[in-house]
């Protein structure tokens, strides 16, 4: 339970597991032992180093499990870096979770693909496991995965688990591969088109870098997918995670508040405004 | 018999889709149907390109041979799709490889049959060219994707959201 959304609570390292080459994966529990930390699938918390700096970062965990936070990450600056150094009981401080996350039990009935570029994997995960732990109320439900190379690929082992479920379609691709990867190369929009999923009954959940969103929009749009089912998890500079500081304001929204993840017709008409 | 059941297969195939019942019968006589099994090349670089293949079953990776490399995949295609278009234009021979990743199966049609019936009949090559121009747009905004290398492209400032 988050006391203000202001002030990060204490939370204690656990586990820290190197994923990839630049990302890693954090399982933290309450310092105090009081917390837990109830979350929807695509929120995140603000992850506070102290000393050093805080920055929004996706839950990546089962939101069935709220007593460990399990936080994603890259690599990509000073407080990452740092992040990465953590050990076991190490302390941090959290402030979350915040935002609007992925509609899964809106998305109840249809079918569900999820397209994931790169990291972007991570704030899927909560959803798929939300999904297969309530796996009767969905029609087909599509894991469409691409990244860079097969040693990017996060999640190896929950991946080949999920490849071996009959009622679970799991499509793996690499952008480059060489020696004896086996897999599909080519980008993540590739596998849309023969994908199964009935297009007129599909939500689908999209999150990697923002240009392969757009194109996986259109490759969507193509086979039929409404632009209404289509929902995007949005990537902005957030500080203050509440809606307050209006660094993350995007159009008339805020990615914090409002979001991270969108409802593609709703985001259309901002997305191609290159001033934003 | 025989033709009947390729005439079928063809018929269902994605890229037949929308197409004149005259023209898949048309079709039907400059194909046949062929399997690949694992590791088997469908054609190898510098051959005759006087076919191009349905995909009905399987998977495929395009390859090109690089000396101290090997073959390296440039992209995998699937069910539903097409490879191979050198046998549109001369020389009339394939620029890459193709090899069979699983068992597959697939619709050859032998270019240089088709080619003339195009001539012959417009309509049908506009119809052909509609088709294999969809593929080669597809191809190149997948390449154009590939060449982005997207997965670096980090949002400003650097922990903007580190996912």
């Amino acid at each position: 339970m988050m006391t203000h959304p202001m002030v990060p609570d204490p939370w204690r390292v656990q586990r820290v597991r190197r994923d990839t080459a630049d990302t890693f994966t954090m399982e933290l529990e309450s310092a105090n032992g009081k917390h837990s930390l109830a979350f929807a699938p695509g929120q995140f918390n603000m992850l506070y180093l102290f000393g050093v700096g805080e920055v929004p970062i996706s839950i990546s965990g089962d939101p069935a499990k709220p007593g460990t936070l399990v936080h994603t990450t890259r690599e990509v600056g000073t407080v990452t870096r740092a992040m990465r150094k953590l050990k076991p009981s190490d302390c941090m401080g959290v402030r979350g979770p915040f935002g609007v996350g992925w509609p899964v039990t809106e998305a109840r009935g249809a079918d569900v693909v999820i397209v994931a570029g790169g990291i972007g994997l991570a704030p899927l995960r909560p959803a798929l496991y939300q999904l297969l732990a309530a796996r009767n109320y969905y029609g087909k439900v599509v894991l469409l995965y691409g990244t860079r190379t097969p040693a990017d690929i996060l999640f190896r082992k929950e991946l080949q688990n999920w490849h071996s479920r009959f009622d679970l379609e799991v499509h793996v691709t690499v952008d480059r591969a060489m020696g004896n990867w086996r897999g599909n190369v080519g980008v993540v929009t590739t596998l849309i088109p023969r994908a199964p999923f009935d297009p007129h009954s599909t939500v689908a959940m999209v999150c990697g870098p923002e240009v392969m969103m757009r194109f996986t929009v259109q490759e969507l749009e193509k086979r039929g997918v409404a632009l209404e089912n289509i929902y995007l998890s949005m990537e902005r500079n957030m500080k203050c995670a509440a809606g307050f500081c209006g660094h993350c304001q995007y159009g008339p929204t805020f990615i914090c508040k409002d979001g991270p993840v969108f409802r593609y017709d709703r985001l259309q008409p901002l997305m191609t405004v290159r001033e934003m | 018999m025989e033709i009947e059941t390729l005439r079928t297969l063809l018929a269902e195939h994605p890229f037949a889709q929308g197409l004149d019942n005259r023209y898949v019968d048309l079709l039907v006589g400059c194909a046949t149907n062929v399997r690949f099994q694992a590791g088997e090349y469908i054609f190898r670089e510098g051959g005759n390109a006087d076919q191009f293949y349905l995909l009905r079953h399987g998977r495929a990776a395009l390859e090109i041979y690089a000396a101290q490399h090997g073959s390296i995949t440039v992209m995998t295609v699937g069910q539903g799709e097409m490879v191979g278009w050198s046998w549109l234009f001369p020389p009339y021979r394939w620029v890459f490889d193709a090899r069979a990743l699983e068992l597959t199966r697939a619709i050859a049609l032998d270019g240089k049959c088709l080619r003339q019936k195009c001539e012959q009949d417009h309509e049908l090559g506009y119809e052909l060219m509609k088709r294999i121009v969809q593929v080669l747009e597809q191809r190149l905004q997948a390449t154009r994707l590939q060449l982005l290398n997207l997965y670096d492209l980090q949002p400003q400032p650097a922990e903007a959201r580190s996912r």
